[in-house]
């Protein structure tokens, strides 16, 4: 049950033009830096990305927005890459916005069996156009639907080589959901560890929901607005 | 009025309706701002919508940690007792009904507490993120903004005009002139600023305000 892949490059040597791949990380926290300069490299076109943000122009997905690799992004916000705008404004990028709690309840659902579920979110709003609304004790809801992929890209602190998986700080996001909603999915981490090193207790993923795990490699892990405080205050 | 810039004068109105153990969500801008100017002795614990409940002050310079970021991607800390966890448990939380107080900024406010504050059409859509769960579950939902536009214009309108972020959830609006409550008779004027007169208010507000009890002076 040795899961350990060798690099990036071999961990995605079987994703197809027109894949549909999930992507953890809020902003630059906690992204598959490695897997996403793989797939750069590799030049995969067409892929449909779901992932909370689009990174910022030089890293993150917006490396694979530079290279027009990707032809349709499900988000909750872009706003901080200025190369996204102009793709989605010359409609050369297909963008789906979706409220951040449906967002992460549709991958959870996507993972967890159920297909579709009501919400009181975006209810009354252009979210909410096209779809099923119906009354629950005096109130309207939203019915939103599942979301599942061919492939996720996960970002974890610490992994063993059966893929069990612990993450770090809010590096955790939406990584856990995203891990249980693909048919494959792959997980990069800091430190490998041996089967038996991670507390049962303190796992975050279980293995079974990680088909392949890396050591990554050369991890910068940008800050996106540094701001800090002077020592007396 | 004092020589307090209009964002201090919203940031210090805006914090003291944080309450004594108060779990409370901040959006980006002078909601987070808010958050230097809650008392001494009201302990409140701030929730960012990215997976921490307990956010702390920013980190001393070398002690920024990339794993550690607020909603609004910037550096942060935690405060002891603190704990983190996924985005669908922290929605969970948000649309459970768990969060006490959600404070956030708008475009426009409509006296019918309808929301707008995430996208103006024909210009570039950044996205909505958590704002829209965040006013459907939190218990209660204040907007912090400027009274008018730069140009003057009101925000407070008898019907917004942009795409809603939500729909009859706003409970109180506080700006740098006034802070009003959305009632079913309209929306009540509480409290003015030192030297704003209740005529003032109107001429930048386009529902008339309904007058309903005490019309106190803003503490800041």
């Amino acid at each position: 049950m040795n899961k350990l892949v060798h690099d990036a490059k071999e961990a995605i040597a079987d994703v197809q033009d027109g894949a549909t791949i999930m992507m953890g990380g809020f902003g630059l926290c906690g992204i598959p830096e490695n897997l996403i300069a793989a797939l750069c490299r590799k030049g995969t076109k067409n892929l449909t990305v779901i992932s909370n943000n689009a990174g910022i122009d030089d890293f993150g997905a917006g490396l694979l927005m530079h290279s027009k690799q990707i032809r349709k992004m499900i988000s909750t916000y872009v706003g901080e890459n200025h190369l996204f705008e102009r793709l989605v404004l010359s409609g050369e990028l297909e963008l789906e916005l979706n409220p951040q709690g449906t967002f992460s309840e549709r991958i959870r659902a996507g993972g967890a069996g159920i297909p579709a579920f009501y919400t009181p979110t975006g209810y009354g709003t252009l979210v909410a156009e096209g779809k099923e609304t119906r009354e629950f004790g005096g109130r309207m809801y939203v019915l939103e639907r599942a979301l599942t992929a061919d492939f996720a890209f996960i970002k974890a602190w610490k992994g063993d080589t059966l893929g069990n998986l612990v993450y770090r700080k809010t590096a955790r996001n939406f990584n856990p959901m995203m891990a249980t909603a693909a048919r494959m999915t792959i997980a990069e981490v800091e430190e490998i560890v041996q089967p038996g090193e991670l507390e049962p207790d303190m796992v975050h993923t279980p293995a079974i929901y990680v088909r392949r795990i890396l050591q990554g490699q050369h991890y910068e892990k940008r800050i996106e607005k540094r701001t800090v405080r002077k020592a007396n205050q | 009025m004092s020589a307090l810039s209009k964002r201090e004068v919203i940031a210090r109105r805006v914090a003291r309706e944080m309450k004594d153990g108060y779990t409370v969500n901040l959006g980006i801008g002078i909601p987070t701002h808010s958050a230097n100017y809650i008392a001494s002795g009201i302990d409140v614990l701030l929730q960012s919508e990215n997976g921490l409940l307990g956010i702390g002050p920013f980190p001393l310079e070398g002690e920024e940690d990339p794993d550690l970021v607020n909603a609004g991607k910037e550096t942060i800390t935690t405060i002891a007792g603190a704990s983190f966890f996924s985005s669908a448990d922290s929605f969970a939380m948000i649309r459970g009904g768990h969060i006490d107080l959600s404070i956030l900024g708008a475009m426009e406010v409509d006296e019918h507490g309808d929301l707008a504050n995430w996208m103006i059409p024909g210009k570039v859509v950044k996205g909505m993120g958590g704002a829209m769960d965040l006013v459907a579950g939190a218990k209660r939902v204040i907007v912090a903004m400027e009274h008018a536009t730069k140009e003057g214009r009101p925000k407070i309108l008898k019907k917004c005009t942009l795409p809603l972020t939500g729909v009859g959830v706003v409970d109180t609006i506080i700006t740098e002139l006034c802070l009003i409550d959305v009632t079913d008779r309209g929306l009540v004027i509480r409290e003015l600023r030192e030297g704003v007169t209740l005529e003032d208010l109107q001429k930048v507000t386009e529902p008339t305000l309904v007058v309903d009890g005490p019309i106190h002076q803003m503490e800041l």
